[in-house]
C-alpha cells in the first residue's frame, strides 16, 4: 500500500522532471538555432504582427480596467486614513512590479500560447511536421525560432503598454470620479515610482515571454492523436503556462527585490 | 544506392517490421506491395528517418543514416524527395507556396524562376489554375498531385511515393505513372513506390517487392510475380479474400 503510493508519487514526480528537461533542451535547441542557422525574417514579422500587434486590444483593457479598479479600491481604504493622494503610488508600483507583467503574461498565455500549441500541434497530427523534416527543415529553426524572437522582443513591450494605460486608468479614475486633488496624486506617484521598478516589470515580462513560447510550443510539438490530442495539447499549453508563469513570477519578485529593493531610498 | 538490412520496428507491443531486407540500385524503380496496415508506410519514413527503428541499418549513397541526428539528416535529405499517403500538404500555404516551398528553402529567391518552376509542375500535374487555392479546398486527387508536385520539383536523384495514383481517375492515374516513369528515364531518377495499384506496378516497376508479416516476402521482377504460384501472392494479385476462397472451395 505504502509502497504503492511512494511509486505512484515517484512516478509522477519522474514524469514532472522529464517533462522539464524537454522544455528546456527545447530552449537550448533553439538559442543554439538562433545563433548558428540562417534567419526567416518574414517568419519573424509574422509572429509580430501575430503576438505583438494583435494582442494590442487584449493589453489595453486589462491595464486600462485592472488601473481603474485598483485605483478605486486603494483609495477607499487609504481615504479612511486620510492618505488619499497616496493612491498614485501604490498603484504605480504595484502596476510596474507586479500586475503589469502579471495579468499581461496570463492574457498572452490565453491568446498567444493556445494559438501555437494548437497551430503547431495540428501540423504535428496532420504529418505536416514530418513533411518539413522531410524537405530538410529543422522544425526548431522553422517553428520554435520566430516565435521565441518575437515573444522576447513582444512581451516587454506589451508590459509596458499595460502599465502605461493600467497608471494612466488610475489617474483619470482618482481625479475625475473620486476627486484627489491631481497634483499630489502625480507628486506622490513620481516620488515613489523609480527606474527599478520598470526595469524590473520589464524583466519579469522577457523571462514569462519565454516561459510561454516554450511551453507552449513543446505542447504542440509533442501532440498526438487528432483532433482531441491537439485539444489537450492547448489546454495544457495555456494551464502550464499560466501556472508557470504565476510561480515564477513569486520567485522573480524575491529574486529582482534583492537587486532592485523596493520603495524609496 | 539505398539498401535496407534487417530493419525492425515495434511500435508499443506490436510488431511491424520484422526485419526488411532490400536493395534498390541506382536508376531502379521498385514497387511494394502488400496488404493495407502491413507496414509500407512506416517503411518509407524509415528511409528518410523519419523514424527510427528498433534495429537494421539503412544506407543512402553509402551512408549509414541510422546514427544521424535531424542536423546531419538535413544533409542527405535534399536528395530525396517523398510523397506521403496523406499528401500533407502545409495548409496554411496555398498551393503555388507548397510546390515552391522546396525551392525558397534551396535558398532560390528570384520570383520569376520559382513563378516558372511552379508553372511548369502544375501543368504536369495538370492543376493549372488551381495555384491561389488553399490545401483545405483541394479535391483528394488534387492534393495527392500537389505533394507530387512539392517532392520533385526540387529534382531529387531518389523519389519515395506512397500510393501515387490511390484517389485518382484512371486518366490522371495513367499520366502520373508515366510520369514516374518518365523521370526514371530521362533523368536516372531512383525511385520507390507503395501502391495497391496492380497496373501501376507492372507498369512502373522494374522489380516488385511484397511486404508480408513484417518482410519481404517476394522479390523479383514484375514478370516473376505474375508466374509465382504461392498462394498468398495469387491471393493478393487476384484481390481474393479468405472468405472467398473457403467458399469457393466449398462449391
Ligand atoms: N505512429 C504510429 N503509432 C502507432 N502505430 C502505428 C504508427 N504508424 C503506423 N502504425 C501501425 O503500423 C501498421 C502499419 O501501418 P502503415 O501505415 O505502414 O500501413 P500501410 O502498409 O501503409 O497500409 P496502407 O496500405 O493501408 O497505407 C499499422 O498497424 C498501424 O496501425
Ligand atoms: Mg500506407
Amino acid at each position: 500500500m505504502i509502497v504503492r503510493l511512494f511509486n505512484a508519487l515517484g512516478g509522477a514526480f519522474l514524469a514532472f522532471l522529464q517533462y522539464l528537461g524537454e522544455v528546456v533542451l527545447l530552449a537550448a535547441d533553439t538559442f543554439r538555432s538562433i545563433f548558428t542557422h540562417k534567419f526567416r525574417w518574414k517568419l519573424f514579422f509574422n509572429q509580430i504582427v501575430e503576438i505583438g500587434l494583435l494582442s494590442q486590444v487584449v493589453v489595453v483593457i486589462t491595464g486600462g480596467f485592472t488601473g481603474a479598479v485598483f485605483s478605486a479600491q486603494t483609495f477607499f481604504q487609504f481615504n479612511k486614513l486620510g492618505m488619499g493622494s497616496a493612491t498614485g503610488a501604490v498603484v504605480s508600483v504595484a502596476i510596474c512590479r507586479e500586475l503589469g507583467p502579471v495579468l499581461t503574461a496570463l492574457m498572452v498565455a490565453g491568446r498567444v500560447g493556445a494559438a501555437m500549441s494548437a497551430e503547431i500541434g495540428t501540423m504535428k497530427v496532420t504529418e505536416q511536421i514530418d513533411a518539413l523534416r522531410a524537405l530538410a527543415v529543422y522544425p526548431t529553426d522553422y517553428l520554435v525560432v520566430p516565435r521565441a524572437l518575437a515573444m522576447m522582443i513582444s512581451m516587454p513591450l506589451l508590459v509596458a503598454e499595460c502599465i502605461a494605460v493600467g497608471i494612466a486608468a488610475g489617474y483619470f479614475i482618482a481625479i475625475f470620479l473620486l476627486e484627489i486633488n491631481g497634483t499630489y496624486y502625480m507628486a506622490n506617484m513620481v516620488r515613489w515610482t523609480r527606474n527599478r521598478d520598470i526595469i524590473m516589470g520589464l524583466s519579469k515580462a522577457f523571462c514569462f515571454g519565454i516561459l510561454i513560447v516554450f511551453i507552449s510550443c513543446h505542447k504542440g510539438l509533442t501532440a498526438r492523436e487528432g483532433a482531441v490530442g491537439v485539444g489537450r495539447a492547448t489546454t495544457e499549453a495555456v494551464v502550464n503556462s499560466s501556472l508557470a508563469v504565476l510561480i515564477c513570477n513569486f520567485f522573480l519578485t524575491m529574486l529582482l527585490n534583492i537587486i532592485y529593493p523596493a520603495g524609496y531610498q | 544506392m539505398i539498401a535496407v538490412h534487417g530493419l525492425v520496428k515495434r511500435i508499443g507491443t506490436q510488431d511491424i517490421l520484422r526485419g526488411v531486407d532490400l536493395d534498390v540500385a541506382r536508376g531502379e524503380t521498385l514497387a511494394i506491395i502488400g496488404r493495407s496496415g502491413g507496414g509500407k508506410s512506416v517503411l518509407l519514413k524509415h528511409l528518410v528517418g523519419l523514424m527510427k527503428p528498433n534495429a537494421g541499418e539503412i544506407w543512402i549513397e553509402g551512408q549509414n543514416i541510422i546514427p544521424m541526428n535531424e542536423r546531419q539528416l538535413a544533409m542527405i535529405r535534399p536528395k530525396i524527395g517523398i510523397l506521403f499517403q496523406g499528401a500533407a500538404l502545409f495548409d496554411s500555404m496555398t498551393v503555388e507556396e507548397n510546390i515552391a516551398f522546396p525551392l525558397r528553402e534551396a535558398g532560390e529567391r528570384d520570383p520569376k524562376v520559382l513563378r516558372e518552376k511552379v508553372h511548369q509542375m502544375l501543368e504536369v500535374m495538370e492543376l493549372q489554375g488551381e495555384e491561389k487555392k488553399m490545401p483545405v479546398n483541394l479535391s483528394g486527387g488534387m492534393k495527392k498531385r500537389v505533394g507530387l508536385a512539392r517532392a520533385i520539383v526540387r529534382r531529387p536523384s531518389c523519389i519515395l511515393y506512397d500510393e501515387p495514383t490511390s484517389g485518382l481517375d484512371p486518366v490522371v492515374s495513367d499520366s502520373i505513372n508515366r510520369l514516374i516513369r518518365r523521370l526514371q528515364q530521362r533523368f536516372g531518377v531512383t525511385s520507390i513506390a507503395v501502391t495497391h495499384d496492380m497496373k501501376n506496378a507492372f507498369h512502373v516497376a522494374d522489380r516488385v517487392a511484397y511486404l508480408h508479416e513484417g518482410r519481404v516476402y517476394f522479390h523479383g521482377t514484375p514478370r516473376e510475380l505474375e508466374k509465382t504460384n504461392d498462394a498468398i501472392i495469387q491471393d493478393f494479385l487476384l484481390g481474393r479474400s479468405e472468405e472467398q476462397r473457403a467458399s469457393g472451395e466449398k462449391l
